[in-house]
């Protein structure tokens, strides 16, 4: 399975993997937020936070991210997914930056360019390469 | 910030910094061993095609492999959160984030015999470093 271009469903999958993560974590932090301070002597306040409409949200956005990121690295390298993930952050300080005004620092910007250029290098070589070598099984390319 | 670190070493550099690698290389075993899982389980849309969501579910959950990476997976996120009981957010998440992505491209190329050839090595500096930024 040496796909050099992936089909417009994989592209989905990685969209996926770099939107559920970083907007899952916001959900969490938000709804931790809003919940008063939980100590030890207090352990059920944990699981009451769980069913929150923030934290439970956040839980789901998790979890179809990890979905997505396990399809994603069965067809694809470490290598090639691990980029896309952080590409989240990217998308992220856009939303924040055109939807919510935030505003964003010359110091995020350059982070910005320098995450976008990285995953631009990554997309444009092949997605999956270690078969080529380790397994005669795939069909030659 | 980066200039102090340079200059002096304040105290508990170093107990800051094992945190940091602990949660890199923690998550850096983590990563690849669920990478390998489901490289060795195969392409899960074509798996999904064949035998429905509940056979590529259990092509999953039937992988020891996968257990062993969640394991580890999980260590890495108890790790980062001693790390932020004792560091800023602001510099052990995008820190260990960042470095995460080095060692990673380091193991798959040792580990997964993947090919990281230039362009890969260059992004994963240039996505390194642009993680610490947007993220610091």
């Amino acid at each position: 399975m040496s796909h050099r271009r992936l089909k417009a469903s994989q592209y989905l999958i990685l969209l996926l993997v770099a939107l559920c993560a970083p907007l899952g974590d916001s959900c969490l932090s938000r709804g931790m937020s809003m919940m008063p301070a939980i100590s030890l002597a207090h352990p059920l306040l944990l699981l009451q936070a769980v069913f929150t409409p923030w934290i439970a949200g956040g839980i789901l956005l998790l979890i179809a991210f990890f979905a997505c990121y396990l399809t994603a690295l069965s067809w694809a390298d470490l290598t090639y997914v691990l980029p896309t993930t952080a590409f989240g952050y990217v998308l992220i300080a856009l939303l924040g930056r055109f939807w919510l005004h935030e505003h964003i620092s010359p110091m995020r910007w350059a982070g910005i360019l320098l995450i976008t250029l990285g995953v631009g290098f990554v997309a444009q070589g092949p997605s999956r390469t270690e078969s080529e070598t380790a397994s005669g099984e795939g069909e030659q390319a | 910030m980066m200039a102090g670190w340079v200059a002096g070493l304040p105290p508990g550099f170093w107990p800051g910094a094992g945190m940091i690698v602990a949660v890199s290389i923690t998550s850096t075993i983590g990563e690849v061993l669920t990478a390998a899982a489901m490289k060795s389980i195969g392409d899960l849309d074509d798996i999904r095609a064949h035998s429905g969501l509940t056979g590529a579910i259990r092509a999953v959950l039937t992988c020891p492999l996968f257990f062993v990476g969640v394991s580890f997976l999980s260590m890495a996120f108890f790790a980062l959160l001693f790390a932020l009981n004792h560091l800023d957010l602001s510099l052990a998440a995008p820190a260990s984030a960042s470095l995460t992505l080095v060692t990673n491209a380091i193991a798959a190329k040792l580990f997964l015999h993947e090919n990281v050839d230039r362009r890969r090595w260059l992004a994963a500096g240039l996505v390194c470093v642009g993680v610490y930024l947007i993220a610091h």
